[in-house]
């Protein structure tokens, strides 16, 4: 089964493999057909309402800006309203460098993120560390403390490669299961269990 | 002019037909009840897709697209987004006061929106102190604000809170005088009276300067009510992230965002009704073929296009004006508007007196 | 020079000098703050701007070298060394009674080397964690990633801070204080906060809306470009300075490759300095195109932000077409720029330049006139003349306080001589002369462009630059003008094929500096909009 989004096409994706396969696995189980379409509808709804939490340390933020002023105009997917208050929103896109001094605040904040939740980790800083990787105080890869769903390589990412994560992502979002048994949280239950020190110790 | 009023009478005699009397009322109040609420939330819909689009055009962009044709169901996305999202319980946080909170803002919205009149017979109840009760209402919610702030225990929460008290008590003042300027003029509180009254012409073309320098008066103090921009202090984004709701997550938030779209549908919906004339057509006396004419177009009709009107230009004040300053907010309303409204209703109660008035 | 050398020879004798780029002159560390003193208040010095406070590993010493300008004499640079043998327990005597800019360069310091300033009012760390074990920048610190692991706690006892205080028999204790006192309401606004212009993070003591105090904790974008420039060859080291202060990337840049060059002693061809100044001036329009529309969203008048953005475009475009990025362009490198000019680059400049002088018409409609904004901004955030040239306080932001001290005429650089522009200067010395200041430079930068963009001239877009770049023996020190003031590169080396220190001394540093000055006493809503109209880029002050 194909995993569609009407901003882009099917083929113009580059991974479409690792989706399909994704897929495969999940429906390998089967699933109801009510509840079924009940997840259907509310991943329509997840997806098409990805409300951002302003998080910029550096450069990426500039072009985040970029993306929603007129030209790029995030607006048009419906991702345009930036909530300061990480409780409103959905998912936390890393852009910049995360520093030592930064790591248990960017850990917190996704903690504070309510569910459905996830996480972007944009730019070479953010993905890998970038050209600071090997810094006395730079985490190497913002998946060293939080679960990262998505990476946008680029440094910084032009603002077409945004749009590309955020199409991803929407896709991700696409096969997950709300009701029943999901792959995403078992991941996250997962990446915690490698990383215990902080996981609900702030509510 | 349809008169709604017989359809709502049919419907009436039709259930007492089988039914008793208590049975009736009860029927009654659970379809009005369901029907409002109804409104209420895809008003709120509207709101907020009404909003996003216009400030997209203020701002040479093009707003949600992609989702459903134009946009438009945008917010069809928002709403299941909202629903399902997680509720935060905090840490040290007042439980009782801070589930209790955005519940309070919502139900007096709710409660304001079923006594506006939507149409000639189309009104829910009809009470002699009609706009003095949707005054009365409103300032529950306010209530509602302080409490989140207070409640949830977060210093940004609790200076937005202060604020908007501080704001929401001082700005009421100015609405009431502009509102009782009219009262004045009208001579009765019964809303199905103030929008009868308006059937020769409407206030603010009878009343002349008095009722267009109180209309004025009156949207600067309603767009600091509702806490829209350039009176957005409670929940200034820039300095307060978000104000007094900060810490809620999911539909309790997604209660404090309806109610904030609605309350801004409301204030406009009450200009319309004492200045605009509510769902009366446009009549001009003496033109007796255009006001039939106008008399052709249905009085909800009239009735949303005024409200969607003045919320026009009160969405255009928030994305064009930047943000006042508290001291400068509160200096504004009790140097300036205050006393202007004081004076504005004794020259409209000398108007009245001597009869300069159409 | 020899006045001044002869003048300091009468005041301190024992003083020794040496002639490079500056005149250096080494100094005992207990004759340091008394000649300090001297050197701002001695008649025919008058040394009073503090340019730059850079701590040194010298391997058998620590020390630090400050620079120091004389306004009143016609900008001259002086820079003055101070060394302590004493590796376990450096101290320094600090100056920040004189030039109040020291306050932060010298926490700086003692966070790299652990140098302990003695009667500084509060020495606590800067940038990292007050937790973290060993002074990053000492050559023989311990880079094992075990001592300093990834934190996942939140720093403890944040408002304990120290001072060291000498006392008449010459004997320093240490006093421990308080940042905030027990009950005082601190409102923390940031690290992650859309005012903040990144991860900047102010604990502020408000008093009902006024805000009292504002303690700067700063390092929350800290990635250690200093030490990492250690470990990298000269051209390796370029491209970190588009990613300090990415609003003024083509001006680093150029700043770091001008110190190169003038220790390298490399002529820079004549097309690649006229080409290094437009994109100097484009980088500036843009960036006080964005700082425009932070100005106007932090003031809660979004729509403007937009306006300003259409325009950013633009040069974005001209600059994508020409260096192949957006951000991060990469553009200069040692001995020239990297690319030659794309086709339309003169075509763009000119189509740009004839339609910005409307545009800024409209955002004076939109924004800058409003009745609202005006109220927001004036009488807003004041700061003196007298007290920007002690926080040094340089670029669109000391000009708001009308003090001259831009850069390209006070040390005029590669073309600027030849061009005509007049220095914007606003006397309002509050937050809207800052903006205005901005507003009117875009008109000047467009001067320069017009000036310029028919008249680049043919030839080499590079000079011929050995494969493997080795400086001499010897230590320098650039400044350019930045679009949010004087940026300043300094360059020590030992011969080797990378730097034996480079620090950069940016201009954002300072304006942070200045926040808790410019902020008492306002509300916290002019927190803000005082933030915004000096505009400050983080990771420029992290670096």
């Amino acid at each position: 089964m194909e995993v569609k989004i009407k901003s882009m096409k099917h083929e113009d994706f580059k991974d479409n493999e690792y989706i399909d396969k994704l897929v495969e696995e999940l429906n390998a189980t089967g699933a109801n057909v009510v509840v079924g379409k009940f997840d259907q509808l509310i991943n329509w709804g997840i997806a098409n309402s990805l409300w951002p939490l302003c998080f910029g340390t550096s450069c990426c933020a500039i072009e985040f800006m970029s993306l929603g002023a007129a030209r790029y105009d995030m607006a048009r997917f419906g991702f345009e309203v930036a909530r300061n208050s990480p409780r409103q929103a959905d998912y936390i896109m890393v852009q910049g460098t995360i520093v030592h001094r930064m790591a248990p605040v960017l850990r917190r904040l996704y903690e504070q993120l309510a569910e459905p939740k996830y996480v972007i980790a944009c730019g070479g800083c953010a993905v890998s560390g970038g050209p600071f990787k090997n810094s006395y105080c730079v985490v190497p890869g913002v998946d060293q403390i939080l679960p990262v769903d998505v990476y946008i390589p680029g440094c910084p990412p032009r603002p077409e490669a945004f749009f590309y994560g955020l199409m991803q992502l929407q896709r991700k979002i696409k096969v997950q299961k709300f009701f029943g048994g999901v792959n995403r949280k078992e991941k996250i239950a997962e990446f915690f269990e490698k990383h215990p020190e902080e996981e609900g110790r702030i509510g | 002019m349809f008169n709604f009023g017989i359809w709502t009478s049919e419907f009436n005699n039709f259930l007492m037909g089988f039914l008793p009397e208590w049975a009736t009322v009860l029927v009654e109040c659970v379809i009005i009840a369901v029907l409002v609420l109804l409104t209420y939330t895809v008003l709120a819909l509207f709101y907020i897709l009404y909003e996003r689009k216009l400030c997209a055009w203020f701002q040479c962009r093009l707003g949600p697209m992609r989702v459903g044709k134009w946009g438009l169901l945008q917010v069809f996305a928002d709403m299941f987004k909202i629903l399902i999202k997680e509720l935060i319980s905090l840490k040290d946080t007042d439980r009782l006061l801070f589930k209790l909170a955005p519940y309070l803002v919502i139900t007096s919205s709710v409660v304001m929106l079923a006594c506006l009149p939507w149409g000639n017979g189309l009104q829910v109840i009809n009470y002699n102190i009609g706009i003095f009760f949707i005054l009365a209402v409103s300032s529950v919610g306010v209530l509602g604000i302080l409490l989140a702030g207070w409640a949830s225990n977060n210093k940004y929460t609790l200076i937005g809170a202060m604020r908007s008290g501080a704001q929401m008590i001082s700005y009421e003042i100015s609405l009431g005088l502009a509102i009782i300027t009219i009262i004045v003029f009208a001579g009765t509180m019964n809303i199905n009276e103030l929008v009868w009254a308006q059937d020769k012409a409407w206030f603010i073309f009878r009343g002349h300067i008095p009722a267009i320098i109180a209309f004025l008066i009156y949207i600067v103090a309603a767009t600091a009510e509702t806490n829209r921009g350039p009176f957005d202090l409670p929940e200034a984004e820039h300095e307060l992230t978000a104000g007094y709701h900060t810490e809620y997550s999911g539909i309790h938030f997604g209660f404090f965002y309806l109610a904030e779209y609605l309350n801004l549908f409301i204030v406009s919906g009450i200009a319309s009704l004492m200045f605009l004339g509510g769902w009366m057509p446009l009549h001009i006396p003496g033109w007796d073929g255009f006001n039939n004419v106008m008399n052709y177009i249905p009085s909800v009709v009239w009735f949303l296009g005024k409200s969607f009107f003045v919320s026009y230009v009160i969405i255009w004040f928030k994305w064009t004006f930047p943000r006042v300053r508290i001291d400068q907010m509160l200096s504004f309303e009790w140097k300036y508007l205050m006393p202007l409204s004081l004076a504005n209703l004794v020259l409209m109660a000398v108007f009245v007196a001597l009869g300069w008035h159409f | 020079m020899s006045e001044i050398k002869e003048i300091i020879s009468r005041i301190l004798p024992s003083a020794t000098f040496t002639e490079g780029d500056t005149l250096m002159v080494t100094v005992d560390e207990k004759d340091w703050h008394g000649f300090a003193k001297a050197l701002k208040e001695t008649k025919g010095l008058e040394f009073d701007v503090l340019s730059a406070v850079v701590g040194m590993d010298w391997k058998d010493s620590l020390g630090v070298v400050y620079y120091l300008t004389s306004t009143s004499r016609n900008w001259d640079v002086i820079s003055v060394k101070v060394a302590v043998p004493d590796r376990e327990n450096p101290m320094i005597h600090s100056v920040c009674d004189l030039w109040k800019v020291a306050n932060f360069q010298e926490r700086e310091v003692y966070d790299f080397y652990g140098i302990k300033f003695i009667n500084h009012p509060d020495m606590r760390r800067f940038f990292l964690r007050n937790d973290w074990n060993g002074h990053p920048l000492r050559k023989d610190y311990d880079a094992d990633p075990k001592l300093n692991p990834i934190p996942t706690e939140d720093e403890k006892n944040e408002d304990d801070t120290v001072s060291y205080v000498e006392d008449e028999n010459g004997n320093v204790k240490a006093v421990p204080g308080k940042v905030f006192e027990e009950d005082e309401y601190v409102v923390n606004v940031g690290p992650q906060h859309p005012s903040t212009h990144g991860v900047m993070r102010f604990r502020a003591s408000v008093d009902g809306e006024t805000v009292k105090k504002v303690d700067v904790v700063s390092g929350y974008i800290h990635r250690g470009i200093e030490k990492l420039s250690e470990g990298l060859t000269y051209p390796q080291i370029l491209h970190f300075t588009d990613r300090m202060d990415y609003m003024s990337a083509h001006q680093n840049r150029h700043c770091l490759c001008m110190c190169i060059e003038k220790a390298m002693g490399l002529e820079v061809p004549r097309r690649a300095q006229v080409i290094r100044v437009m994109m100097d001036e484009l980088m500036r329009i843009s960036s006080h195109l964005l700082s425009f529309g932070c100005t106007a969203m932090d003031l809660g008048a979004t729509t403007a932000f937009f306006y300003g953005f259409r325009e950013r475009e633009m040069i974005l475009d001209i600059f994508e077409k020409t260096c192949g990025a957006r951000m991060s362009m990469n553009y200069n490198v040692i001995g020239g720029v990297i690319a030659d000019l794309h086709p339309d680059f003169v075509k763009d400049v000119k189509e740009f330049i004839r339609i910005m002088p409307s545009r800024l018409k409209e955002y004076h409609k939109v924004f800058s006139g409003n009745l609202i904004a005006k109220n927001r901004l004036k009488k807003v955030g004041h700061l003196s003349k007298e007290d920007a040239i002690n926080y040094a306080i340089t670029g669109p932001s000391g000009r708001g306080s009308n003090w001259s001290c831009d850069c390209r005429k006070k040390h005029p650089y590669s073309v600027y001589p030849e061009v005509e522009f007049e220095e914007v200067l606003e006397s309002g010395c509050d937050s809207y002369s800052r903006y205005m200041v901005r507003m009117k430079e875009i008109e000047q930068s467009c001067r320069i462009l017009e000036q310029l963009v028919d008249r680049i001239p043919e030839g080499d877009i590079r000079a011929q630059v050995p494969k493997v770049i080795k400086l001499p023996v010897g230590c320098w020190y650039q400044q350019v003008e930045a679009s949010r003031g004087t940026f300043g590169v300094y360059i020590e080396s030992t011969g080797e094929k990378n730097p034996y220190r480079v620090h950069f001394q940016s201009p954002c540093f300072n304006l942070v500096g200045v926040m808790d000055l410019t902020c008492s006493g306002y509300m916290i809503a002019d927190l803000i909009t005082i933030g915004a109209a000096l505009d400050f880029v983080i990771p420029d002050i992290d670096r």
